[in-house]
C-alpha cells in the first residue's frame, strides 16, 4: 500500500465537479480528507491523504493535474516529545513498521524517525500525546485539532 | 547442627540507614543476588529492596481544599478547569477524580473519543504550577451566603492538597486480547480483532506487591514513594482480593492485592503524575509508586528475588468476555514471555505491548534506593498488615 499526503489547489471551475468521487471510483484510490476549504465558484484548497497502489495514486494525480489542479507533496514528519513520553510502550503495539520499538534488554521504548512512514497511528494511541505530527514545515498541536492544519 | 537464621527489625534497619550503612538494592538487582547467594545470605547482607511502578491507575484523585472568599461559600458543585469535582463535603473541600472528563468533552460521541482533558490532567497541571480556573456553585445559607464563585488558583494557593488514591498498585493484572471481530478501545489500549495483539500492565519483577506477595511487610503506615514525594499506604485498596489463586511461590496468578495510598500533592512532581487520555476509554492518571521492602528474614528476601519467569497472569478477552463479566481465561503467560514481545494464545503467536513503564519503574526503584542510601528516607513499620490469604 502506498500512502502519501498532498496539498491540492483547485481552480474555481473545478469546484462544482465531483472530482473526489472520480478519484475514488475510477482510480480506486482511498481518500482521507485532512482539510478542505472549498466554496462554489472560488478557488479551493484541500489536503488529502491518498492511499492505494502506487500506479493508481499516480494515475489519480495525473487526472487531477489534467484538470489544472496544482499539487504539492507534503512530507509528514513525526517526532516524539521525550519530556512527555513516559516510556510505557503502548505505541509499539500499533506502529506498523517498528519505527517505535522496545529494546528488550532494558525495555526502553526507542523511536527511529528514519523508519517512520508518517501513518499517524501512534498519535492518538499515546496516552500522553507525546507523538507529534507535522505536514511540511509546520508542527501541529496534537492536543488541538485532530485534522492537521497548515495555515496556522 | 545450628544454622544462623537472620531476623532483623525495622529499628535495626533504620539505625543502619541513619548510620549510612544500609545495603539497598532494587528488586531487579535482587533477582541475581538471591539466585547466586541464596535467600538466607541475601537477607543477611541486604537491608532494603526497593520496588517501583509507573502506570495508569484510574482509581486516583485528590482532595483539594481552597481558601474561602468573601462572601463565604458552601460549595456544592465545583469545577477545576471545567472538570467537575465532588463537592458534597465541607464548605471549601472537593474531591477531584482522575477519570472525570472535562464537562464539555464529546466523550465517545465521536468514536473513539480522545478524552483530551480530565481530572488527571488537572492534577498534572497543578504540579506544573499552572493556573487553574476554579468555579463553584452553592445554594446559599445564612453562614455561607455566596451562590457562586470563580477565581484562578495555582497549587500554591491551595492550603491543603492531598493525593488520595483508593486503588493503586494492583498486584498483577490481566493480559488483554480481543477475540471479537471488531476493534475495541479499552482501558487496556486498542485491541485489534481476532486476537492480533495483546497488552499487559504490570512492572513484573519490579512491581511492589509482587515482591511482597503475602503482605508480610506492606501495610497501613508503610512509607512509600508517591508521585515524586513521600506518601503512605493508608489501607488496603478497594477490590483487594488476597484470596486469588497463587503459585507455589505465593505470587498471585490473577489480579489480587491492591493499595490505598495518600500523600501531600505539594511535595509531588509532574514527572511522576501524568494526566492520560486513553483513546475510546477516558481520562486517567499515570501514578509513580515505589515501596521499600525491609529484609527482615530469608522468607521475605526470597520473595523479593522473584523474577519475570516466576510471575504468571491470565489472558483475558476484552472483545466480549470482559464487558459481559464472563470469567474465562485463554491461557497463562509469564511476564518473561510478555516482555519478550510475543506470546502464544490458542496456538497462535501474538505480539505484546506494555502499558506500564518498566524504564520509569526502574527509575523509581533507583530514586528510592538513593533516598534510603543518603539517610533521607526511613522505613516505617505498618500499624497493621494488609489482609492476607486465609
Ligand atoms: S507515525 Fe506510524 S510509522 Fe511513524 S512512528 Fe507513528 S505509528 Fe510508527
Ligand atoms: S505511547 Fe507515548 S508515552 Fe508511551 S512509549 Fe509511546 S510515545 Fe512514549
Amino acid at each position: 500500500m502506498y500512502t502519501r499526503i498532498y496539498y491540492f489547489r483547485f481552480p474555481k471551475d473545478t469546484s462544482d465537479q465531483p472530482v473526489i468521487y472520480h478519484v475514488i471510483k475510477k482510480h480506486d484510490v482511498e481518500v482521507n480528507i485532512l482539510r478542505a476549504d472549498i466554496l462554489p465558484q472560488r478557488e479551493g484548497v484541500m489536503i488529502l491523504e491518498l492511499r492505494g497502489t502506487k500506479v493508481n495514486v499516480k494515475h489519480a494525480l495525473s487526472y487531477l493535474e489534467g484538470l489544472g489542479v496544482s499539487i504539492e507533496r507534503l512530507a509528514t514528519r513525526v517526532r516524539r516529545d521525550d519530556e512527555r513520553c513516559f516510556q510505557c510502550g503502548a505505541c509499539t503495539g500499533v506502529c506498523p513498521v517498528a519505527s517505535l520499538s522496545i529494546r528488550r534488554e532494558d525495555m526502553r521504548v526507542l523511536f527511529d524517525p528514519d523508519k517512520c512512514t508518517g501513518c499517524g497511528q501512534c498519535v492518538l494511541i499515546c496516552p500522553v500525546r507525546a507523538m507529534e505530527m507535522s505536514l511540511g514545515r509546520e508542527w501541529f498541536d496534537p492536543e488541538g485539532s485532530r485534522t492537521p492544519s497548515i495555515s496556522r | 547442627m545450628t544454622r544462623k537464621t537472620t531476623e532483623k527489625t525495622y529499628a535495626e534497619i533504620n539505625a543502619r540507614i541513619k548510620a549510612g550503612k544500609a545495603v539497598v538494592v532494587t528488586a531487579e538487582e535482587m533477582v541475581t543476588i538471591v539466585r547466586e547467594e541464596g535467600a538466607e545470605a541475601a537477607a543477611q547482607r541486604i537491608d532494603v529492596v526497593t520496588t517501583g511502578t509507573f502506570a495508569p491507575m484510574c482509581s486516583s484523585g485528590a482532595f483539594l481544599n481552597f481558601r474561602q472568599s468573601v462572601p463565604t461559600i458552601k460549595a456544592s458543585q465545583v469545577w477545576f478547569n471545567k472538570v467537575p469535582a465532588y463537592g458534597g463535603l465541607a464548605a471549601v473541600d472537593a474531591y477531584l477524580g482522575a477519570t472525570e472528563p472535562c464537562e464539555d468533552d464529546p466523550l465517545n460521541k465521536v468514536y473513539p473519543g480522545e478524552f483530551k482533558y480530565g481530572g488527571g490532567h488537572v492534577i498534572e497541571d497543578l504540579l506544573k504550577g499552572k493556573t487553574i480556573l476554579l468555579e463553584a456553585k452553592a445554594y446559599g445559607t445564612d453562614c455561607y451566603a455566596a451562590r457562586k464563585m470563580k477565581r484562578e488558583v495555582t497549587l500554591a494557593d491551595l492550603p491543603h492538597a492531598l493525593l488520595c488514591n483508593p486503588r493503586n498498585g494492583y498486584q498483577n493484572y490481566n493480559c488483554a486480547v480481543n477475540l471479537s471481530d471488531k476493534v475495541v478501545y479499552t482501558y487496556m489500549g486498542m485491541l485489534k480483532p481476532h486476537c492480533r495483539n495483546a497488552t499487559y500492565c504490570s512492572a513484573g519483577e519490579l512491581s511492589p506487591l509482587l515482591n511482597d506477595p503475602l503482605y508480610r511487610t506492606i501495610g497501613i503506615g508503610t512509607r512509600i514513594f508517591l508521585g515524586g514525594g513521600i506518601g503512605y499506604v493508608t489501607w488496603h485498596g478497594t477490590q483487594h482480593n488476597p484470596g486469588a489463586p497463587r503459585g507455589d511461590n505465593g505470587v498471585p496468578r490473577r489480579p489480587a492485592g491492591t493499595l490505598m495510598v495518600q500523600g501531600d500533592l505539594h511535595q509531588m512532581q509532574a514527572a511522576w503524575l501524568k494526566g492520560l487520555s486513553i483513546l475510546g476509554y477516558g481520562c486517567s492518571l499515570a501514578v509513580g509508586l515505589g515501596i521499600p521492602i525491609p529484609m527482615l528474614n530469608a522468607e521475605i528476601a526470597a520473595a523479593t528475588g522473584v523474577s519475570d519467569e516466576d510471575i504468571y497472569t491470565q489472558v483475558v478477552d476484552y472483545g466480549n468476555d470482559y464487558t459481559n463479566n464472563i470469567a474465562r481465561t485463554y491461557g497463562e503467560v509469564s511476564y518473561a514471555e510478555l516482555k519478550s514481545g510475543a506470546i502464544v494464545v490458542n496456538g497462535v503467536t501474538v505480539s505484546t505491548a506494555p502499558l506500564s513503564s518498566v524504564v520509569k519503574a526502574r527509575e523509581i526503584a533507583e530514586i528510592l534506593k538513593d533516598w534510603i542510601g543518603q539517610g533521607r528516607f526511613l522505613l516505617h513499620e505498618p500499624a497493621q498488615l494488609l489482609p492476607g490469604p486465609q
